[in-house]
């Protein structure tokens, strides 16, 4: 089971360890200088205003009237409780279509990114078929493209293909993503095969193999994966740009620049706009605190290469 | 590639035959034929990469040589063909694709200078004070640091908006200590031009007028990033700074307790044993977060589409959002193209230098081998092996990632 907990991501990448255990003796060998001690809480609890206390200020300033925003910029509490932005977000703006948009695309294309990298990832990993070593390099190779590059070739190629401007343009072409391949491909060799071999000599083909003996044991890399793709799908702004012209077609970050880039008419309604994307972040912000071991192992994929 | 390695499941069966006959056709009577599985298993992922990453790549390098406009398919004998004008004229040519391709290639360079030398230095303070095991709370903390990392980029740059307004948080903080804030966002002065201002130093030098490179006077390469490019600086320092965060502490989980022991009994102080035994070990992994540094703020574009468009006078203007526009806002697909690649030119060459590098480095014996052996028993064959050729591209695209979303 150690082995099962550290999918892909190799030996040495594991969750940082928190409150383990120490010996006394330790302990107090370590203790040491409470001046130290101060000077680590100190800068602890200064960085932690740093990263979150933007937050607060979007959080504060989404419930206050204009000129109270913009004359207290620095207060998390509003002078007066104004809740006339939200009610505007959604009545005001196509905040609701935006909201159904990202929901469906996300769904659609994290279920598909998992199925097909689970599938992808098995069939590299277990099955011998000619050509396997070929797919898994191209597969690395796509890994390194950078993405930016791609929004103009994959505008060509949408524009050529007629899927410009749909929900089949949105959702398509980021379907798979290599880097769940690979994450799969790594976690399926890293648990032993006798479970599968004992199966086989039952006489399971290859997709029942890989629907309900493996699939089964994968649940963490399948959860890494699903979390890496909700999280890139839902937060994904320059596919949308070169996918879909059409505002019925807008995703919430899409949506969100587009109310950035002046479509709200007067003033700079910055309660509204800090509002919308308070909304739009809750999401992640929800599944980050639920499974933050997992976005930890995500961002660590990395880390491996030493 | 080190898949031969794990030739599948065999390695980690007590009783496999030698390997010789592994591969025989008598295996197959067990096996069956994996090959009609194998390939419609791995069909979607091969489809979809090939339709939309390898097919999309070579029609971009064809537009790439056109002069199309977006009208119609670019693939008709219409379509004015320009050979590789596109691109020399973003070298040779003195015209506007030039000034703005040169522009944003200075924009980039500035940037990539301040964020990647900042976010790995806060990256690496933060990880060294959050792995102190005195403190307490320290999950908290790593969770509070690494959690803008995770938001949505457009969101957070909407936030950053608010916060460099001209009334904003920012300039509402500087002015409780006595600073005049700038118009964040409307300010296209170089940080350098203000310093030598700040020195007297009002107009260029005459050496400097002219002369520079690719057309732009020496003055204009010189500028420095602009007030309003720092403001970006400091969003996307603040977004990824949490991601590389990690990266240190898992490396640092990795320097084994004894060796910390053993310096403190030798006498070394606090700051010699930082200095002389947990450095030299991260040294891998901060030469990786620099890469991935480099790499993903070549690819700045969320943040430059949403808090500033290129803009005042160009100074945020970037090669990845300059393509964008030059595509979609000219119609210039053939130049957009060029641009693309000559970005992903860039690219390539920083990661081949990185691989030659890394080589150069990986012939030193390193502390971290033994590590790895002892997980090779624990984990079977093979898992340690590819995590060491390929999460370095996982790592790549990851940054990736990072980079344009922070």
């Amino acid at each position: 089971m150690a082995v099962l907990t550290q999918p892909g991501s190799g030996p040495t990448v594991r969750p940082p360890r928190d409150e383990e255990p120490r010996t006394p003796q330790r302990r107090r060998r370590r203790g040491g200088n409470p001046a130290v001690t101060f000077a680590g809480y100190a800068v602890l609890v200064f960085f932690a205003l740093v990263f979150l206390y933007p937050f607060v200020i979007q959080l504060g300033n989404a419930f206050k009237t204009e000129p109270d925003a913009a004359a207290n910029p620095l207060s998390p509490i509003p002078t007066v409780l104004d809740l006339s932005s939200v009610q505007r977000i959604f009545e005001g703006t196509d905040f609701p279509l935006w909201l159904g948009n990202s929901t469906l695309v996300t769904v659609v294309v994290t279920l598909g990114r998992v199925f097909f990298a689970s599938l992808a990832g098995y069939a590299l990993a277990r099955l011998r078929f000619t050509g396997r070593r070929t797919v898994f390099a191209v597969v690395v190779a796509m890994m390194a493209v950078p993405p930016v590059v791609l929004l103009i070739p994959k505008f060509l190629v949408l524009n050529q293909l007629g899927l410009y401007n749909s929900y089949a343009a949105l959702i398509v072409p980021v379907l798979v993503d290599a880097t769940g391949v690979f994450v799969m491909k790594q976690f399926f060799e890293s648990i032993p095969a006798s479970v599968e071999e004992a199966a086989r000599i039952d006489g399971v083909g290859p997709f029942r193999m890989y629907w309900s003996v493996v699939l089964p044991m994968a649940r963490p890399a399948l959860i890494t994966v699903t979390i890496m793709s909700f999280q890139g799908s839902w937060n994904e702004l320059p596919h949308t740009l070169v996918a879909v012209q059409d505002p019925g077609l807008f995703t919430l970050p899409r949506g969100l620049a587009d109310l950035v880039s002046g479509s709200l008419g007067k003033g700079s309604q910055y309660p509204l706009k800090l509002g919308a994307a308070l909304l739009a972040t809750i999401p992640v912000a929800i599944l980050f605190v639920v499974f933050q071991r997992y976005f930890v192992r995500g961002a660590n994929e990395g880390a491996e290469k030493g | 590639m080190a898949t031969d390695v794990l030739a599948g499941p065999d390695g980690a069966r007590p009783a496999a035959p030698a390997p010789a006959p592994r591969r025989t056709r008598r295996r197959r009577g067990i096996r069956g034929d994996e090959a009609p599985a194998g390939w419609l298993f791995v069909a979607p992922v091969v489809v979809i990469l090939g339709l939309f990453m390898l097919l999309p790549i070579l029609m971009a390098l064809w537009v790439s040589l056109t002069d199309w406009n977006g009208q119609g398919s670019p693939f008709t004998s219409r379509v004015p063909l320009v050979g590789l004008d596109n691109y020399t004229d973003l070298f040779t040519r003195d015209g506007l694709a030039r000034q703005n391709f040169m522009t944003s290639i200075r924009n980039n360079i500035y940037y990539v200078g301040i964020v990647v030398p900042v976010q790995t230095a806060l990256a690496l303070f933060l990880a060294l004070v959050v792995n102190n095991r005195m403190l307490r709370g320290r999950g908290f903390f790593r969770a509070a640091f690494y959690f803008p990392s995770v938001t949505s980029s457009v969101a957070i740059s909407v936030v950053f908006l608010f916060i460099f307004a001209n009334s904003g948080a920012v300039n509402r903080l500087l002015a409780m200590f006595g600073f005049d804030g700038p118009q964040w966002f409307a300010d296209s002065r170089g940080v350098l031009h203000i310093l030598l201002g700040a020195v007297g130093v009002d107009e260029p030098p005459a050496a400097l007028t002219s002369g520079g490179p690719f057309g732009m006077a020496w003055w204009d390469w010189l500028s420095g990033p602009s007030v309003a490019m720092c403001s970006i600086i400091v969003l996307v320092v603040w977004t990824t700074s949490g991601t590389f965060m990690l990266m240190f502490l898992a490396a640092l989980q990795q320097v084994p307790e004894t060796l910390e022991e053993a310096s403190e009994l030798d006498g070394a102080t606090r700051w010699q044993r930082l200095r002389f035994v947990t450095l030299p070990m991260l040294r891998p992994t901060l030469f990786l977060v620099l890469v991935l540094g480099v790499i993903g703020s070549w690819q700045v574009f969320d943040q430059i589409y949403v808090m500033s468009q290129g803009d005042p006078a160009k100074t945020t203007l970037t090669p990845a959002y300059l393509s964008y526009r030059t595509a979609f806002r000219d119609f210039e697909y053939g130049t957009g193209a060029a641009i693309s690649f000559l970005l992903f030119l860039i690219i390539i060459l920083l990661t081949l230098g990185q691989r030659w590098l890394l080589r150069e480095r990986d012939s030193g014996p390193r502390p971290r081998r033994r590590a790895r052996s002892r997980a090779d028993r624990a984990g079977g064959p093979g898992t340690a092996e590819v995590g060491r050729s390929g999460a370095a591209e996982a790592g790549r695209s990851r940054a990736a990632e990072t980079g344009r979303r922070s």
